[in-house]
């Protein structure tokens, strides 16, 4: 393994402000320009939720049209998953991965910056269809129902889809290859942070599912454009046809959008605790376990469709299933803590609250795994209070871990502790109370997707309305935050968690080509409280200590 | 007083099973059981609710000690104990969700064939009888799954009551092929096999009663089945389940279970009600209707004026 095998760099000059919004093909701007990307379209999507849930506080369709309502939750999901969450974990990848295994930039750092501007487009299409219809058949799409309300709109939703799903594919390619080719010649497979194991298992997974995404959706297309009939039953197509093979790359997709960050918390938790991360192979497996699970899981998004009754048990038994290698990484997560020094900041606040929302997510999801169970609640706001904590209580919660975690490292600036504290007090509250409701109406009897529904279904809607507000709020703080940090923050060490991922041996921010030379592994990734055999009498974060002092 | 650790393990341990078990039974979180299906599907998520309750406390418990016991003190810049893992431990914590998830499965896959789900006719892709008859006539290619051969859901080929359903943006088409009755409402006697056939008109529905715990796609070119046996006299909503247009909510009505003489009234009352009405009715039910006479004729369920919903759907 070295670092020269790859085809030859573009040279980097000095940094700017105007490279963030120019085709720049350092790994850190791109994963600046991604997140910062990404986190626009957060509060846009959000924005779409908040009116969405505005709506719900009452049982009558009074604020928006019904029209206008699928609209917004339609355009409301499919910005948080392609815009949002998906970019965020490509922002942490592409700043992390390189900098994480000694390299200089990624493999293929134009295929990077190629993929990155394929987002910003893909973006400002989809919001763009609100000027001839936006679609309205919710971010699944099934026809015959998108093939009926609004033609422009459902075109406009599957390019810039298409176009997203593409950004994915190239970014997937340059993950895995600088993974498996670009480490520092001491670091194996096994002395590799668990972020790129856990980038690793992503990858593979995008690059096994999306394109059969693509291949759907073009399908779509034609019968929405050309009149084919592949999927509309008029013509003698199936329906049930694109629910397979949408549900299998957006199944894993939500492995796409949870494993990234996965990792992430592997990486704050054993910094924060200062204890070695607790059965480093088995999160590093669990990671691959889940990946391949996750490939042979689709149907269960069809139970109450055109799924025969034998094909529903095999996909009730691979479906729990995952919850093996999930409880492994549970487990592993709180065995971590256990017995540690836990510095209670902003990033570990988030760590601990992903793990105890994620864990709602994961045990519900055991239950709707089960046939009979699941064809109660299929479609109704327990599934929407299900995914919800798994991908807001999972996947957004370690996205802010992650943000604090490494926002001295990217901005060469602190942030401000007792802002970022506010903000997860805000959220946390916030979401449990917007999301566990939900639960209950589910079971109920509230399906989901409509604007207007029974009256004794209001005090818990309005509960959630309630806590979507608080959600709302909770982005102030944060907010101001990022922006009084970068203007007035302190200027941040080398290292300030006396972490030893070797990231934080170069400055803060990196320099342009990362390192000033080639890093040395001064030991494992979580080596906390490991004496460096017994000729050393200090650990070996005391030293990194004093290197990050000079 | 100095109790021995594994004392207090062993206490919080029965609290903890006790606490589940309660609350696995006592959560109240379903509607009423209108079925013998509903009470085993409501049995198999109080087992799940017991389980996840316990494993809630047990991980929730973990980081909240930790959150409180494992907090560093100020200025100590050591690190906590060097330990990586432990074999034996990780071992019991993978079998541990591996037995779990095993037991699930067994017992959904008993629930879920007592409800008719495995039923030999309608859990294949490709019911016995018509692929045996496909094959003796040489005509396996010919065979055409589109027309109305195919029948998917839960469902038991034998029934006491068959009603046709016919799913349309937005309502409900119920039609009792015995009499010819037509009605927006599904009327059903009590502690009777009802096997409903489905069919969607234009886009997929859903037919969901939330008190029977069951829910079947209905989908434009295929067939679909769903029986029941409601042992509790009542009415239910009927509501779809699956997103099918602006007025997705709006797509509700009712189910009555109802005595055996209550139920032969209604279909008496409804036979011979006046021919013309009914005329008309099918005349509106089985042509394609336009979106005002649509809008107007489920203005109530919507609970807004057909003007209101007229003018808001001007644009389409």
């Amino acid at each position: 393994m070295s670092t020269t095998t790859v085809s030859e760099k573009p040279q980097h000059k000095e940094r700017k402000l105007i490279d963030y919004f120019t085709f720049n093909t350092d790994h850190k701007v791109i994963g600046i320009q991604y997140l910062v990307t990404s986190f626009l379209f957060y509060f846009i999507g959000g924005a779409f939720a908040e009116i969405v849930r505005t709506e719900l506080a009452t049982p009558d369709p009074d604020i928006v049209s019904p029209e206008l309502y699928n609209q917004l939750f339609t355009l409301h999901g499919t910005i948080m998953i392609f815009l949002w969450i998906v970019p965020a974990g490509a922002a942490f990848a592409n700043y992390l991965i390189p900098l994480m295994i000694g390299a200089e930039d990624m493999a293929f750092p134009r295929l990077n910056a190629i993929a990155f501007w394929l987002v910003p487009p893909g973006g400002v299409l989809l919001l763009s269809s609100f000027l001839v219809g936006a679609p309205q058949s919710g971010w699944t799409s099934y026809p015959p129902l998108s093939l009926m309300s609004g033609k422009w709109g459902e075109e406009i939703w599957i390019v810039s889809v298409l176009l997203l799903g593409t950004s994915s594919i190239l970014g997937g390619i340059n993950f895995a290859t600088t993974i498996l080719k670009m480490r520092i010649k001491d670091m194996d497979l096994h002395s590799m942070p668990l972020f790129c194991w856990a980038m690793l298992a992503t990858s593979a997974l995008i690059l096994l599912s999306t394109p059969v995404l693509a291949g759907a959706l073009i399908l779509l297309s034609f019968d929405l454009i050309a009149g084919t009939s592949f999927f509309n039953p008029t013509g003698g197509g199936d329906p049930v046809v694109y629910q397979h093979l949408f549900w299998f790359y957006s199944h894993p997709a939500v492995y796409i959008m949870i494993l990234p960050f996965f990792g992430v918390v592997s990486e704050v938790i054993p910094v924060h605790s200062r204890k070695p991360i607790f059965g480093y192979r088995a999160i590093a497996y669990s990671s691959l376990a889940i990946s391949f699970l996750g490939l042979i899981v689709w149907a269960h998004h069809m139970f109450t469709s055109g799924t025969p009754g034998w094909l529903r048990m095999f996909f009730m038994a691979t479906t729990m299933l995952i919850a093996v290698p999930t409880g492994i990484k549970i487990f592993s997560w709180c065995a971590t803590m256990w017995g540690g020094k836990i510095e209670l900041n902003s990033p570990m606040l988030f760590a601990m609250g992903f793990v105890s929302s994620f864990l709602i997510g994961g045990l519900t999801g055991v239950m709707v795994a089960s046939v009979p169970f699941d064809i109660h609640v299929h479609d109704t706001y327990f599934i929407v209070g299900h995914f919800h904590y798994v991908l807001f209580g999972g996947s957004a919660l370690a996205l802010f871990s992650g943000f604090y975690h490494w926002f001295p490292k990217m901005t060469g600036k602190n942030y401000n502790e007792g802002l970022g504290q506010l903000h997860f007090i805000l959220t946390f509250i916030g979401l449990n109370i917007t999301f566990m409701p939900m639960h209950q109406l589910g079971l109920m009897g509230m399906n989901r997707r409509i604007a207007l529904y029974d009256v004794e279904f209001q005090p818990l809607n309005l509960l959630s309305t309630a806590g979507a507000y608080i959600m709302a709020v909770s982005t102030i703080p944060f907010i101001i935050n990022v922006i009084w940090s970068l203007a007035k923050g302190t200027q941040a060490e080398r290292n300030p968690w006396r972490a030893l991922t070797i990231e934080w041996q170069t400055a803060s921010p990196p320099i342009i080509e990362n390192f000033e030379e080639e890093p040395i592994l001064w030991s494992g990734p979580y080596d906390y409280g490991i004496d460096d055999e017994e000729e050393e009498e200090e650990s070996v974060s005391d030293m990194l200590a004093d290197v990050s002092a000079k | 007083m100095n109790i021995p650790g594994n004392i207090i393990t062993l206490i919080a341990g029965i609290l903890l099973t006790l606490i589940s078990l309660w609350y696995g039974q006592n959560h109240g979180l379903m509607p009423v059981e209108a079925s013998q299906g509903a009470a085993e599907v409501d049995e198999l998520f109080n087992l799940m609710m017991t389980i996840a309750t316990g494993l809630f406390l047990i991980v929730e418990g973990v980081l909240v000690y930790c959150l409180i016991k494992f907090r560093r003190k100020k200025g100590d810049k050591t690190d906590g104990p060097g330990i990586e893992g432990n074999v034996p431990l990780e071992i019991v914590w993978t079998a541990i969700p591996t037995v779990i998830v095993f037991i699930l499965a067994l017992y959904s896959f008993e629930v879920y064939n007592n409800m008719g789900g495995l039923d030999p006719e309608t859990s294949r892709d490709f019911p016995q009888g018509e692929m045996q008859m496909a094959e003796n006539q040489g005509k396996m290619v010919a065979f055409n799954p589109h027309q109305g051969h195919l029948s998917l859901g839960i469902g038991n080929a034998k029934a006491d009551l068959e009603v046709d359903v016919n799913g349309i943006q937005y309502a409900w088409i119920f039609t009792y092929p015995d009499s010819g009755v037509v009605s927006g409402e599904l009327h059903v006697p009590v502690n009777k096999q009802v096997k409903l056939n489905m069919k969607a008109g234009d886009v997929i529905h859903a037919f969901w009663v939330p008190q029977l715990r069951l829910k079947q796609d209905v989908l434009p070119g295929r067939d679909s089945n769903l029986a029941f046996n409601s042992n509790r006299i009542g009415d239910y909503p009927i509501v779809c389940a699956e997103l099918c247009g602006a007025y997705h909510g709006g797509m509700k009505t009712v189910l009555h279970v109802e005595s055996e003489e209550d139920y032969q009234k209604w279909i008496q009352e409804n036979t011979f009600a006046n021919a013309q009405e009914k005329a008309d009715t099918m005349a509106l039910m089985t042509q394609p209707i336009t979106q005002e006479s649509r809008l107007e004729m489920h203005s109530h369920h919507l609970g807004v004026h057909p003007e209101i919903l007229a003018q808001l759907h001007d644009h389409d």
